[in-house]
């Protein structure tokens, strides 16, 4: 059976990649982790950095950990993803958004 | 798919093959991505709650930030020899496999280990999930995401045992990969947890 590194679309990445992955996650993990100890910054700009960094590392594990391409599966597993971040944005964004109205209205907010 | 079959008509067999792992990681991917909307409703059920503090202690009087960074790069790094795993897997040397699945374990193992004893230890303060509405949230959020680390574990257990009992074949290798990507997966809603729940709690 050939299983070999050299088919194309059985890669699964390589030391190399794991290791960009590594070092990328541990400097995005540092920063925000850094900005909200020193408590330097002022805090629209300390929630940015975070969100920020989280999104960033957030892609770089999709990408150098999970391997997620538009080339398998001809783009279906990238098409579910954007499926599930629409449906996620109308949960989170709308849960808060209407939160927020009710919590305004009854004055407990 | 019909023109695609015709290319590889050189290695029909293997091509099916190739392909009934893929059908079966993309299964295993659209699994992934319910899974994620379960964590968005949990992590949306908390950002609502958050300021629901009760009377009871907020986010910035419990959560002990270094604490938690050391749990990060637990996961990180676990996330990190899993994939080594796969990259020995793909090398055909089984020693290695089990080897990088056994460290992988022992981090996820002492990840969870940590969170226990913090949960233990909110709660032997008397901010137990029962304490407020921003306490239950966290705990369901943070205790689920464990859970899932946990079943992970045991799933490591079992793909320890078949790898001694099967080696590597058409039957493992596939199961290996889905793991692989529940146990990214795992670390990638944990930076979620980690930046949104701790980081931008205390401030």
């Amino acid at each position: 059976m050939s299983h070999s590194p050299t088919n194309p679309t059985n890669n699964h990445g390589s030391v190399k990649s794991y290791v960009t992955g590594l070092v990328l996650s541990l400097i995005l993990t540092i920063i925000p982790f850094g900005v909200v100890m020193s408590g330097t910054l002022s805090v629209l700009t300390t929630v940015i950095v975070v969100a920020v960094t989280a999104v960033l590392q957030i892609l770089v594990q999709l990408v150098m950990f999970m391997h997620m391409n538009t080339k398998a599966d001809e783009g279906w597993n990238v098409m579910s993803f954007v499926f599930t971040l629409t449906i996620l944005v109308l949960v989170v964004g709308g849960s808060l958004w209407i939160m927020q109205h009710l919590h305004l209205n009854m004055m407990i907010g | 798919m019909a023109t695609d079959t015709l290319h590889h008509e050189g290695s029909v067999v293997h091509h099916e093959h190739h392909d009934a792992t893929e059908t079966k990681l993309f299964g295993f991917w659209v699994y992934l991505m319910s899974d994620l909307v379960i964590f968005g409703s949990l992590f949306a059920t908390y950002a609502v709650l958050m300021k629901g503090t009760a009377g009871g202690p907020s986010a910035a009087e419990i959560f002990e930030l270094p604490f938690v960074l050391v749990e990060t790069f637990l996961l990180l790094f676990s996330s990190f020899t899993f994939g080594m795993g796969v990259l020995a897997m793909n090398a055909e040397r089984l020693g290695q496999v089990k080897a990088w699945l056994g460290i992988t374990f022992v981090l996820g193992a002492a990840f969870v280990g940590m969170e226990i004893y913090e949960f233990q230890h909110l709660i032997h303060e008397g901010y137990g999930p029962d304490k407020s509405a921003f306490l239950s949230s966290f705990f369901t959020l943070v205790g689920t995401h464990g859970l899932h680390v946990t079943f992970g574990l045991i799933w490591i257990l079992v793909m320890l045992i078949q790898l001694s009992t099967k080696g590597l074949n058409d039957m493992t290798r596939p199961r290996i990969l889905c793991l692989s990507l529940f146990w990214h997966f795992l670390d990638i809603v944990w930076i979620c947890v980690f930046s949104f729940v701790y980081l931008m709690g205390v401030l």
